[in-house]
Formats: structure tokens, C-alpha cells, sequence
């Protein structure tokens, strides 16, 4: 066997030092507390809120229509183009040209600039409404705006490393770790849910006195919209329908104080063509009265004494310097375009978190400090080996997790248990393999490789097969499972490069060695039955 | 250290009858439970709220929990069990509230603040429509691994390996699914994880006895499959019982000392893992002979594929010397 007197360090060999270094200095991160990638410990360990929101597409479809329907108005007025019975009703958009003769033109022309606006006009009856396409894309606009919105608000609120993503068609997934308060997630979700969809409203001076006596009904065919005050719902604004302008031409929104009053305000600014709008509108109704419309609620309505300029506003309210603070951070993050509901909520308190990693770890420890031992004993040196290839194992494991900012949950440390189970199971395979061919009088040197050889297709085979299972866990898993699914997929992995070349390397290491010795007792643990 | 002794080959075949029949068994009353008794879906699965409270100073007063939460119309009803400690509450009802603004949590922890300090531990509410997608999805999991198993040991293997395994898997995971049953072990996700990892682990016992099974028949001489696999299961059977018991000792310590979190969990493996190493040898191996798999006819097809092999390295190599 000249030929076998190779050299004993192979690159099964450097592969076991660069896993091996690999994944103890990139796993230092997540055990010590120091800069670097480290493993996310899942809500369920370290405490936090979680939740699965939905997003009410149809509200943004509404609100889309509605604000087509006050440019149209818009451009009318500025036209001096007349209609009559201007209304926006289950989302069409219904008017009557008085001088149809003289403004058909004007009017088709206005109409087809607005993008995806089906028309239908019969002697200057004209009704509108949304094409199925432009439906589609205004749900899905709301709900990445909804992902976008909601991340730059908890951004802005200072809480730490919250997640949002998408989900699904139509779901959006909330995680903030280390929420500690009852008060601070309660914060948390009203800045979430708050629509925070500004607008600015002309009071219906005609009847404005009338606001307790007209139902909601008979105010609609006026065209109008009874809105409550916010502070006392007994007062009742009587408001034209379309809305002058809303948030999407806002710019920015800063916390201030009032000069009369010293009271926390907020000031807002709107873009250019906000600004326009609302200079030609007071412009033109000095006297009237403007009301600024938060989430459906009147915050003050003035009296418009001059043209406003500029382009900037001020609310009002009896905020506290807490409120004005989120509503501010509401607002210059953007309208929510649809409002979200809850779906799943689950919240972990930082106490039970705590007693969960503590549970788990000494469940941990102990399962692993049984099998060292065991493996020790029964298998001899090469159960040592076997060690030190599942303890590198482990670090390639956190290395590799920390690296792809993976979410180590409770279900994932058990995944964990059962992959050091697999890779204690390719390394039974193969030790049973080799006393298998030494039983049979088969040489040291070639017993070890052989037996590593026979053993892999078993493993490879095993291996596969679980990552195929993990594989469509994760396709079509959730939250824990797909964590499950992930950590099981990455410890497949890690074993199946310590277990099976790293074991190999200390072999060849040793090769001359155990060849030398002749002691199978001592490398294999072997005994003549 | 040796357990088994390494010539030995036990006649497992011979026990095939008796096997089969009490896999029969225990599968048939693991349905009939599950018709009977019910699984206890979590909320997970079937929507609800789930607020889990713990008493800093005492027990918990159940029954006058009980009695508070009767008085309010939307909790009645609600369920009020020890979790784990006598001082450590779980309440659980079926409704679920969709506003963010309102929480259930705050409000119970409100309406208990006479019974004693209360620290809110985990507070979980799943809507309706997520439950039943969640449980749509788990379901499809499990399909998904079942067919992607299939075709993966049907070309590494054969088909009848490949059936074979998947009986013995859907074997297993039924019952677990009884064992579930039987003790009301909550289902949830974990739950679901544990049967999946019941899936993983059990196939990789039946891979490692079919590679085996494999082998010796490609290098046997005998054409009697029963005594190839009785020979098989029998040289593997050293391996089988440390991995399945090192296994068994791991979700055994998970089970006593892994906390309640996971206590189902924990419970739903150690049936799947004796149910797993079970039914490979005593399920799998013999479905192989009931499925009339002809050793002569594999050992044909291997040959066969090995000529075409040779042969298509013969051209290959007279291709580069320029011959063909």
C-alpha cells in the first residue's frame, strides 16, 4: 500500500481550519457582545410585538376616485367650464355639461389627461369611473405606500431595528422587538393605524347653521359631507364634498407652538402645486370659511381673511406636546391611502422571552454535553473527532445565521437539537462503516476510506431529503416554520461539511498514526463481540 | 463498546405479518381519535385571542378569574387554564378584535387588577381568516415535501422505494396526529413544526435502511429480498438504535427541561421519533416485498446501466483517439 503513504494534510484538512475559523470569529458577534454580524433572536426570545396587518384596498380605491373628482372639479372651475349635479357616488363619477356645445372639447380634453379613467358621455351626460387596471395598480400602489408609510413612521418614532415587509398580496408584517411597555406598544399601534390623511375643506357657508338638522343623506345631495368636531362631537360641520386639497401635497410637518395660546400646533407645508391651489382658492373665497379635516374629523375651521401664499398652514387642536409630536411624524410620512385592520397580533412580554432562552439553552446544554460524552466513549478518538467536528459544526451554524441576519426562533433552537442530531448520525454511519470493514480484516488505512465512501451515498441521499423537506417548508411555511425551515436548512449544510469532510481530515491527519499503532480498541472503539 | 453483536442477522421479515398488522392498528385508532376526540386547534389555526398572565405575588385565583371574565358578554365563556405553574394563567377565547387601537390584553389586565400583581406575558390574537390560511398553508407543506420526496427517491431508487417510504411516512405522521389527539396537545404552528421534523427525521431512518438494502442487493448473491433486507436492517441495526436513541434522550430533555413553550412540542416528537424508527424497520422494509419487488429484475436494470455506462466510455475513449 505505497501508494496510501500520502501526505496527511489534505484539503479536507484546510477546509476544517477555514470552516472551523470561519464560523468561530464570525459567531463571536452573537455570543459577546461586540460590533459585527449577530443572529436576530426571534420576538418569541427576546420579547416584542408582532403583527399581520391588512391593508382595505377598496378604501384607496374610494379615496383615488375622490380626488380625481376634485381635480376635475378643479380644472372646471378654473375653466369656467359650468356643469350641474356634480357627485361621486360608489366610486363614478357623474356630471351634466350645461353649454354642451361650447365646452365638449374643453372637457374630453381634460378628461383624457387623467390615466385610467374609463368615460362614458351620452348629450353631455357624463359618467366616470375607474378602468379594472388602474383598480389593480391603486391597490397595490396602497399597500407598498402602506409598507413605505408605516416604515418611516416607526423609524422616525426611535424604536429598534422594527421590521416591515410585505406579505402575501395584500398583508403587511409588523415586527418591533423589545417593545417593554403596555403604553410604548399602544403608542406603537396608534402611530401605525393613524390614516393620517389631511384635508382641506370649504364650509358650506349656505348651511352652515344647519349642521344637527340634516342627515347624512339629505346633506349628500347637496353635494355636501357632515363632518364632527374634534373635540366635541355635538358640533357638526356642514363641508363640500370634494376636498379643496389633501396630504399628498404636503411636504413637511413640524411640531410648533401657537403665539396666542403658547399650545403645542403643527405647521405644515404643501409642494408647489399645492400651494397653488390653495392661493387661487383663498384668493377667491375671502370670507369663507376653511376647515382643516384630520382622518375625518374637523380640527378648526377659520375664516379665510386674505389670500394665503406660500403654501403654508397651521392645525390646531388641544394637543399635548406627545400627540403633536406623532401626528407631526404622521404626517410628513405620508397618508395611509387605505386604513389597516389587525390580523394576528402576538405580543411577548420581555420576562417571558427571557425564560425561554434560559429554558431552552440548559435544555441545549445538557443534550449536547450528553452526546460529547457519549460519543467519546463509545467511539474512542473517533468519537472525539466526531466532537470536534459537531462543536465547529455549531459555530459554522451562528456564523452563517448571524451572516444572513437570520431569526433564530424557539422552534429554530429545536430544529437546531435536530440537525446536531443529523450530524451525530452521519458520523454513527460512517464509524459504524469502518469497524464494519475492520471486523472484516480489512487494512487501517483502507477501512477509513472505504468506509467513508460507502457511508456517503446514505447520507448524501438523507441530507437530501431533509433539505428538500426544509426546502418546501420555507416556500410555503410562516413565521415559525419558515425560521424552522431555515435553520434546519443551514445546519444540514454545516453538517454535512464538518461531519463528513472535517471528521475525514483528522483521519488523515492521524492516518499514519492509527496505522502505526494497530490499537483498534483506542481509535474506534472497537471490541470483538 | 458494542451493543449488537455484528454477525447476527435477526429474521425481522418473519415478523411482517404481526408488524404490519399492529402498524394497522395503531394507525386505524389514531383516525378513529381523530373522528372522536378532535384535534385542539390552537389559535393559530382556528383564529382567537390568546392573553397568558403570571401572579408576581401568589397562585392564580382561577376561579375568580372565572367569575370576572364571566361577567363581561365578550369573554364569557372564555377558557382559564394553569399554564405550566399555579401561578401562571392562560385565557383563551374565540373572538378577535381587527381595530388596532383596542386591546383585549389591557383590558383583562384591567378587569384582574383586584385579583393580585399581574405581569402580561404574551398576549396573541389570530384573526379568523389568517387561522384558516395558516392551516391551508401548513397543509400544503406537507403535501409539497411528500411529492418532491417521491420523485427524489423514485430516481434515486426506484419507485416501489419510493411509495414504500411515503406509506411509512404518512404511517408516522398519523400517528402522531393520534397522539395529538390523545392528549389534547394544543395545535398550533409548533405543533406543525414538530410534525414536520417527525417527516424528516423518520424518512432519514428509511433512506439510511433503503441505501443499505440497496447495496446488498447489488452485491449479494442471494435473490431472496426478505433475507437481503432481513440482513440489511440487521448490519444498520447498531446505527439505528444510537442515533434513534441519542434522539429519543435530546427530545426527552427538551420535554422535561425545555420549558412549557415547548412542552407539545416536545411531546408530539418522542411519539414521532419511536413511530419513526419503527415503522422503517417494521413498515418500510417489508412494504418493499409486499410491493413484489423483483431483486433479479433491479439487479438486470444496474447491470444494464453500468454496460451502457462502459459502453459509452468505450466510444468516448475511441473518440479521442481518433477512431470513430
Amino acid at each position: 500500500m505505497q501508494k496510501n503513504q500520502v501526505k496527511s494534510i489534505t484539503y479536507r484538512f484546510y477546509v476544517l481550519i477555514f470552516v472551523t475559523l470561519f464560523g468561530v470569529i464570525l459567531s463571536l458577534p452573537s455570543f459577546f457582545n461586540i460590533n459585527g454580524p449577530k443572529i436576530n433572536l426571534g420576538l418569541d426570545l427576546q420579547g416584542g410585538l408582532h403583527m399581520l396587518l391588512g391593508v382595505e384596498t377598496d378604501e384607496a380605491i374610494k379615496s383615488k376616485v375622490k380626488s380625481i373628482a376634485s381635480g376635475i372639479n378643479y380644472s372646471f372651475n378654473k375653466d369656467d367650464i359650468l356643469t350641474d349635479g356634480f357627485k361621486n357616488t360608489d366610486n363614478v363619477i357623474k356630471f351634466e355639461l350645461i353649454d354642451v356645445d361650447g365646452d365638449k372639447l374643453k372637457v374630453d380634453k381634460i378628461l383624457s389627461e387623467i390615466k385610467g379613467l374609463v368615460v362614458r358621455s351620452d348629450n353631455g351626460i357624463y359618467e366616470l369611473t375607474l378602468s379594472d387596471l388602474e383598480k389593480q395598480e391603486t391597490a397595490k400602489f396602497a399597500i407598498d405606500q402602506a409598507v413605505e408609510t408605516i416604515r418611516n413612521r416607526l423609524d422616525l418614532f426611535g424604536l429598534s431595528e422594527p421590521t416591515v415587509a410585505k406579505q402575501g398580496e395584500d398583508k403587511i408584517l409588523v415586527e418591533i422587538p423589545g417593545v417593554k411597555t403596555a403604553e410604548d406598544e399602544q403608542r406603537a399601534k396608534d402611530l401605525i393605524a393613524k390614516a393620517a390623511h389631511l384635508q382641506l375643506m370649504e364650509v358650506d357657508r349656505a348651511k352652515a347653521d344647519q349642521g344637527n338638522m340634516l342627515s347624512p343623506e339629505e346633506a349628500a345631495s347637496y353635494g355636501d359631507i357632515i363632518l364632527p368636531d374634534v373635540k366635541d362631537k355635538n358640533i357638526k360641520y356642514v363641508l363640500k364634498e370634494l376636498p379643496i386639497l389633501d396630504g399628498s401635497m404636503l411636504i413637511d410637518a413640524r411640531v410648533g407652538f401657537s403665539d396666542k395660546t403658547a399650545q403645542p400646533v403643527i405647521n405644515f407645508t404643501l409642494n408647489s402645486e399645492g400651494a397653488k391651489i390653495f392661493g387661487d382658492f383663498t384668493g377667491k373665497k375671502v370670507g369663507h370659511q376653511l376647515a382643516i379635516v384630520l382622518d375625518g374629523k374637523v380640527y378648526s375651521a377659520p375664516r379665510i381673511n386674505e389670500r394665503i401664499g406660500g403654501g403654508s398652514g397651521q392645525i390646531s387642536g388641544n394637543f399635548s406636546v406627545e400627540e403633536a409630536h406623532d401626528l407631526a411624524i404622521a404626517l410628513r410620512s405620508g397618508a395611509l391611502l387605505a386604513p389597516v385592520k389587525l390580523l394576528e397580533k402576538r405580543s411577548v412580554g420581555p420576562s417571558l422571552g427571557a425564560d425561554s432562552i434560559e429554558q431552552s439553552l440548559v435544555a441545549l446544554l445538557g443534550v449536547f454535553l450528553m452526546i460529547v460524552v457519549f460519543m467519546g466513549v463509545y467511539y474512542g478518538i473517533s468519537g472525539l473527532f466526531a466532537n470536534i467536528a459537531l462543536i465547529s459544526n455549531i459555530f459554522l451554524l451562528v456564523a452563517v445565521m448571524a451572516l444572513f441576519g437570520a431569526t433564530l426562533t424557539l422552534p429554530g433552537m429545536a430544529g437546531i437539537v435536530l440537525t446536531v442530531g443529523m450530524a451525530v448520525d452521519a458520523n454513527v454511519i460512517i464509524n459504524e462503516r469502518i469497524r464494519e470493514l475492520i471486523r472484516d480484516g480489512v487494512n487501517l488505512r483502507d477501512a477509513i476510506n472505504n468506509g467513508y465512501h460507502n457511508a456517503m451515498s446514505a447520507i448524501l441521499d438523507s441530507n437530501l431529503t431533509t433539505l428538500i423537506t426544509s426546502a418546501a417548508l420555507y416556500a410555503y411555511g410562516t413565521g415559525a416554520i419558515k425560521g424552522f425551515a431555515v435553520t434546519m436548512s443551514i445546519g444540514i449544510i454545516a453538517s454535512m461539511i464538518t461531519a463528513i469532510i472535517g471528521t475525514h481530515a483528522l483521519f488523515d491527519l492521524f492516518a499514519n498514526r492509527i496505522e502505526k499503532s494497530g490499537n483498534t480498541r483506542l481509535w474506534f472503539g472497537y471490541r470483538r463481540v | 463498546m458494542q451493543v449488537f453483536s455484528s454477525k447476527k442477522i435477526y429474521d425481522f421479515m418473519r415478523l411482517r405479518f404481526a408488524s404490519i398488522g399492529l402498524s394497522f392498528v395503531l394507525v386505524i385508532g389514531s383516525i378513529i381519535l381523530l373522528f372522536t376526540q378532535g384535534l385542539n386547534y390552537g389559535i393559530d389555526f382556528s383564529g382567537g385571542t390568546l392573553v397568558q398572565i403570571k401572579y408576581t405575588n401568589k397562585n392564580a385565583p382561577l376561579d375568580d378569574i372565572r367569575n370576572i371574565l364571566n361577567q363581561n358578554e365578550a369573554l364569557k365563556g372564555a377558557s382559564v387554564t394553569e399554564f405550566g405553574s399555579s401561578d401562571e394563567v392562560v385565557i383563551r377565547f374565540s373572538s378577535s378584535s381587527d381595530s388596532l387601537g383596542k386591546d383585549v390584553g389591557d383590558t383583562i389586565v384591567k378587569m384582574l387588577s383586584s385579583t393580585g400583581d399581574i405581569e402580561l406575558r404574551r398576549v396573541d390574537i389570530v384573526g379568523p381568516k389568517v387561522g384558516g390560511e395558516l392551516r391551508q398553508k401548513g397543509l400544503m407543506a406537507i403535501l409539497v415535501s411528500f411529492a418532491l420526496i417521491l420523485v427524489y427517491i423514485a430516481i434515486r431508487f426506484e419507485w416501489r422505494f419510493a411509495m414504500a417510504a411515503i406509506i411509512s411516512e404518512i404511517h408516522d405522521i398519523v400517528i402522531v396526529i393520534g397522539a395529538i389527539s390523545l392528549f389534547q396537545i394544543d395545535v398550533n404552528l409548533d405543533t406543525l413544526a414538530a410534525i414536520l421534523t417527525v417527516l424528516g427525521y423518520s424518512l432519514n431512518d428509511t433512506i439510511i435502511i433503503f441505501d443499505r438494502i440497496r447495496e446488498s442487493i447489488k452485491e449479494s448473491k442471494s435473490t431472496n429480498l426478505g433475507s437481503i433486507i432481513n440482513e440489511s436492517v440487521s448490519v444498520t441495526l447498531s446505527r439505528t438504535t444510537l442515533t434513534s436513541g441519542t434522539t429519543l434522550f435530546t427530545v426527552l430533555i427538551l420535554f422535561f427541561y425545555g420549558g412549557d413553550m415547548i412542552h407539545g412540542f416536545s411531546l408530539a416528537l418522542i411519539v414521532g421519533v419511536i413511530a419513526g424508527t419503527l415503522s422503517s424497520i417494521f413498515v418500510a422494509s417489508p412494504l418493499l416485498m409486499w410491493f413484489n419487488f423483483s431483486v433479479s429484475n433491479y439487479r438486470a436494470k444496474e447491470l444494464d446501466k453500468i454496460k451502457k455506462k462502459e459502453e459509452k466510455e468505450r466510444l468516448r475513449a475511441m473518440y479521442e483517439k481518433g477512431q470513430l
